[in-house]
């Protein structure tokens, strides 16, 4: 178990986090409960409670009334009775996450993502991403916030954004139906899109996920290619494949691992520390969002530092309220690293498969 | 904790990725395993054409010789296990603690690989039916006038393998002697017996390069038989479904092995109950070898009462018991599931359990129960079911205990009835019965009269020839040094 000095969790930053975060609870509740501003989902929530959220939440753990956020809400339309009325005549952005079975669960935008993007594009460093440098992008797009998100923030650091698209929906399909062939044929079709753009243009920094970087770095030396920062993420990473793409994927070319989805926005990774022997710690970003490590036969309590647990996310944006949702996820729970003065998450995984497989025979 | 490591062109390597392993008795973890991620294999099978140079540049002869060299080293050395030594004992201990094997049959797999390995030669000479080795060093050459010319048809051979006992790794080791490096992906519970195989190789002078070993998950192992030119894969039906059609993949399903008595010497069944109740029982049941049905023309009945009156007598014993025969289940709850699927079976009207009144009759325990928690592990006792037709659910069925169907058949239905069979012990003197087994496709290993199913000899082709599996012939033809047109 890590440990952790308690004294050193008492401090004016954290104590300052906080009341900034109870601060922003009572602004968002107001916005998304009051009928001039609030979204017809919330409303209408609201109209069959009986309390009123505007007047009693006042803190971040007052929002415990609410219970836990079932996802199914997200889950079919109509879509806009996700929309504040005060957005009402705004462009909408709808992006959708999973949906490789069933209805997918869907998020409604308008400039979150640019938000998210443009905060962490503050904590990327200069050298690496160069300001005015071109990217390129690949990775799932389609229903996915990716296909703007990354696109905003190469623009937003003053460059331009080249996209190869990858469709995991029918990656998962294949793989399912046991045509491991044709799901490799379709990886290798991506990766050639990509290393014809990064071969014929100046192309410094690229955006893609674990699989296709590993893929990439197969065929190719991004160094060579010019590349000098790889940002990375979209699935699952783990410290394994984080020291892998380090030690021997990158020759020393910065990388920057990510942990975002439509859901929560974009987590900040922590610096790279030897301590952390390549674990993957994320800070959320607060008081935007929240992430907390609870215990999953009671997700009220959130386990100690260090402590494995499933993962709790509550989302606080004008434009999306989502208060406590158990996401299918496991993670240990991180002490706050300043700047980030509150919890992190680290080694994000789904959750462990507790069921046996029985084989018949013996070979 | 004991942590085993990956191999790298035989380097050691710690994965930040590692899985814990729990003995099975106390389910207290036992050993920390690095895993592989599916990129780390890749990349280190982009270059297996150097690995194969390394070993290709020894002679044949030479690592005849190594892998004598290593029978000895493997059988007797302390050899590294992670940072730390392994003694014979301790690897018996270990393979024990992880699978639940009894010593006494963790050393008897132990001496099977000892003579895989000290026997290479008449082994390769059996794959290869006498060929001159050196034809393998050169390329070419001439037997009896005839111009031979061999290529290896992979730069290594992959191996996903099994944790169900150790004695299947003599399949694969007749590889380094003829030249192809290995890529190794082991048992989730047998990680032992492949690293120590290695760590015996290289210390008998076998260059490192040869070897990659990567315990990994399923994508991982799926890369290492994508990846490599030849594979052999250890799996129930669902698990290697997706080379079934991949000709540079040999497949070792399970083995569904029969002892078949004929029509002319099935009076004498009490002569074979011997034989038939090692086929069954032998190494805990756990080898695909091990007979999983008893196929005769009559006395089914008194043939099921005699086994079960046999098995109802064993019972579990610890690990260290020198007259142990039963492995407990690593997975208490895998035992469950399987003594559930046989109960489910036995609902179809046409068999009985034969074992559970027999044991209910010894007095050796109070209850029938197949599934039976001994000293906090779960064991399954010998099961013999009397199945009144060959297509009953239990006919043709095998489990991971000493299981067998006792199924009565016309002599007119042999073979076709018996189905695809690793080995088929016939005990019969019928000519006819003889040649129509010969001739059936079905039928991989043939034993002719009372030899147990699992007595193996290893100059014998198991599953398709390795030799075949891994080298081709070609048509070869060289002008003569004067000069031809």
């Amino acid at each position: 178990m890590l440990e952790v000095e308690t004294n050193k969790l008492d401090t004016p930053e954290l104590k300052q986090a906080r009341e900034a975060l109870d601060a922003h609870v009572r602004e968002i509740v107001e916005w998304h409960f009051n009928p001039e501003t609030g979204c017809p989902f919330w409303l209408d929530y609201a109209s069959r409670l009986d309390w009123e959220p505007r007047r009693e939440i006042k803190t971040y753990a007052d929002l415990a009334r609410f219970g836990f956020f079932q996802d199914e809400h997200l889950r079919g339309g109509p879509v806009r009775r996700w929309v504040p009325r005060a957005y009402s005549d705004r462009p909408v952005y709808v992006f959708e996450t999973g949906g490789s079975t069933g209805v997918p669960k869907s998020r409604i935008n308008v400039e979150d993502f640019r938000l998210d993007y443009e905060a962490f594009s503050h904590t990327l460093p200069d050298e690496a991403f160069p300001r005015g440098a071109d990217w390129l992008a690949v990775g799932p797009s389609g229903p996915r916030r990716l296909r703007l998100a990354v696109e905003h923030l190469a623009q937003y650091r003053g460059g331009i954004c080249f996209m190869v698209d990858l469709d995991p929906r029918w990656v998962i399909k294949l793989l399912k139906s046991g045509q491991a062939k044709q799901a490799e044929a379709y990886k290798q079709h991506v990766v050639e899109q990509a290393l014809t753009l990064l071969r014929a243009h100046e192309i410094r920094c690229l955006f893609t996920t674990p699989k296709l970087l590993e893929a990439i770095c197969e065929k190719v030396s991004l160094k060579k290619l010019g590349i000098t920062g790889v940002f990375c993420g979209g699935t699952e990473m783990t410290p394994q494949f984080h020291r892998f793409a380090v030690e021997e994927l990158l020759d020393g070319i910065h990388f920057a691992p990510t942990y975002g989805n439509t859901l929560m926005g974009l987590a900040v990774g922590k610096p790279r520390l030897a301590e952390d022997n390549y674990a993957i710690i994320y800070y959320p970003p607060a008081p935007r969002a929240m992430l907390e490590v609870v215990d999953p036969a009671d997700p009220d309590r959130i386990v100690g530092y260090g402590e494995t647990g499933r993962v709790r996310l509550t989302t606080l944006t004008r434009e999306f309220f989502m208060p406590r949702f158990l996401e299918r996820d496991q993670a240990e729970r991180e002490p706050p690293y300043l700047p980030y003065a509150w919890d992190g998450v680290r080694n994000v995984r789904p959750f462990a498969k507790l069921e046996t497989n029985v084989v018949e025979g013996v070979y | 904790m004991l942590h085993i490591p990956l191999l790298r062109r035989g380097e050691p390597y710690k994965s930040l990725d590692v899985v814990r392993v729990a003995h099975h008795r106390t389910r207290e973890p036992f050993v920390e395993i690095s895993q592989a991620n599916a990129g780390l294999i890749r990349r280190d099978l982009a270059s297996q054409e150097k690995s194969r140079a390394a070993l290709a540049a020894f002679p044949v002869a030479e690592l005849i010789e190594m892998s004598v060299r290593a029978s000895e080293i493997f059988a007797h050395d302390e050899l590294p296990v992670g940072d730390e030594g392994q003694t014979p004992e301790q690897y018996v201990e270990q393979v024990s603690a992880t699978t639940g094997l009894p010593f006494v049959l963790a050393r008897r797999n132990m001496e099977k690989i000892h003579g895989a390995l000290s026997q290479m030669e008449s082994v390769l000479r059996g794959l290869t039916r006498n060929l001159d080795f050196s034809i393998l060093d050169r390329g070419h050459g001439e037997i009896e006038g005839q111009v031979m010319s061999f290529f290896p048809r992979a730069q290594s051979l992959g191996v996903v393998l099994p944790s169900n006992s150790p004695g299947v790794h003599s399949l694969w080791i007749p590889a380094v002697a003829l030249k192809i490096p290995l890529v190794l992906k082991p048992g989730g519970a047998e990680p032992w017996t492949p690293y120590r195989i290695v760590q015996a190789f290289m210390k008998a002078g076998v260059p490192r390069e040869a070897f990659g070993y990567y315990p990994t998950g399923h994508g991982g192992a799926s890369e290492i038989i994508r990846h490599t030119g030849r594979g052999i894969v250890f799996g129930d039906v669902a698990s290697v479904s997706q080379w079934q059609e991949d000709g540079r993949v040999e497949i070792h399903g399970p083995g569904y092995s029969k002892v078949v008595i004929g029509d002319d010497l099935v009076d004498e069944w009490e002569d074979y109950l011997d034989v038939i109740a090692a086929s069954i029982l032998d190494n805990g049941g756990r080898s695909c070898v091990n007979a999983s049905g008893v196929w005769v023309t009559r006395h089914a009945d008194e043939i099921a009462e005699a086994l079960a009156a046999r098995f109802a007598e064993i019972l579990p014993r610890a690990a260290d018991d020198e007259t142990a025969q039963l492995a407990p289940f690593a997975d208490a709850r895998v035992a469950a599931r399987i003594s559930q699927m046989i109960d489910q079976g036995l609902q179809e009207a046409g068999a009985r359990d034969v074992t559970a009144e027999r044991r209910v009759a010894s007095g050796a325990e109070a209850s029938g129960e197949r599934l039976r928690e001994w000293e906090s592990c779960a064991y399954l006792l010998p099961t013999v079911v009397r199945c009144e037709s060959a297509s009953h659910a239990l006919a043709n069925r095998e489990f991971l205990f000493p299981y067998a169907s006792v199924v009565e058949v016309g002599q007119d239905e042999l073979p076709g009835v018996l189905g695809a069979s690793l080995v088929v012990t016939a005990i019969t003197r019928d000519e006819r019965l003889i040649a129509k087994l010969l001739a059936s496709p079905h039928v991989d290993r043939l034993n002719i009269g009372a030899i147990p199913t699992n007595r193996i000899g290893w100059d014998q082709p198991h599953e398709g020839n390795l030799f075949e599996h891994l080298y081709a012939r070609r048509a070869f033809q060289r002008a003569s040094a004067a000069g031809a047109t």
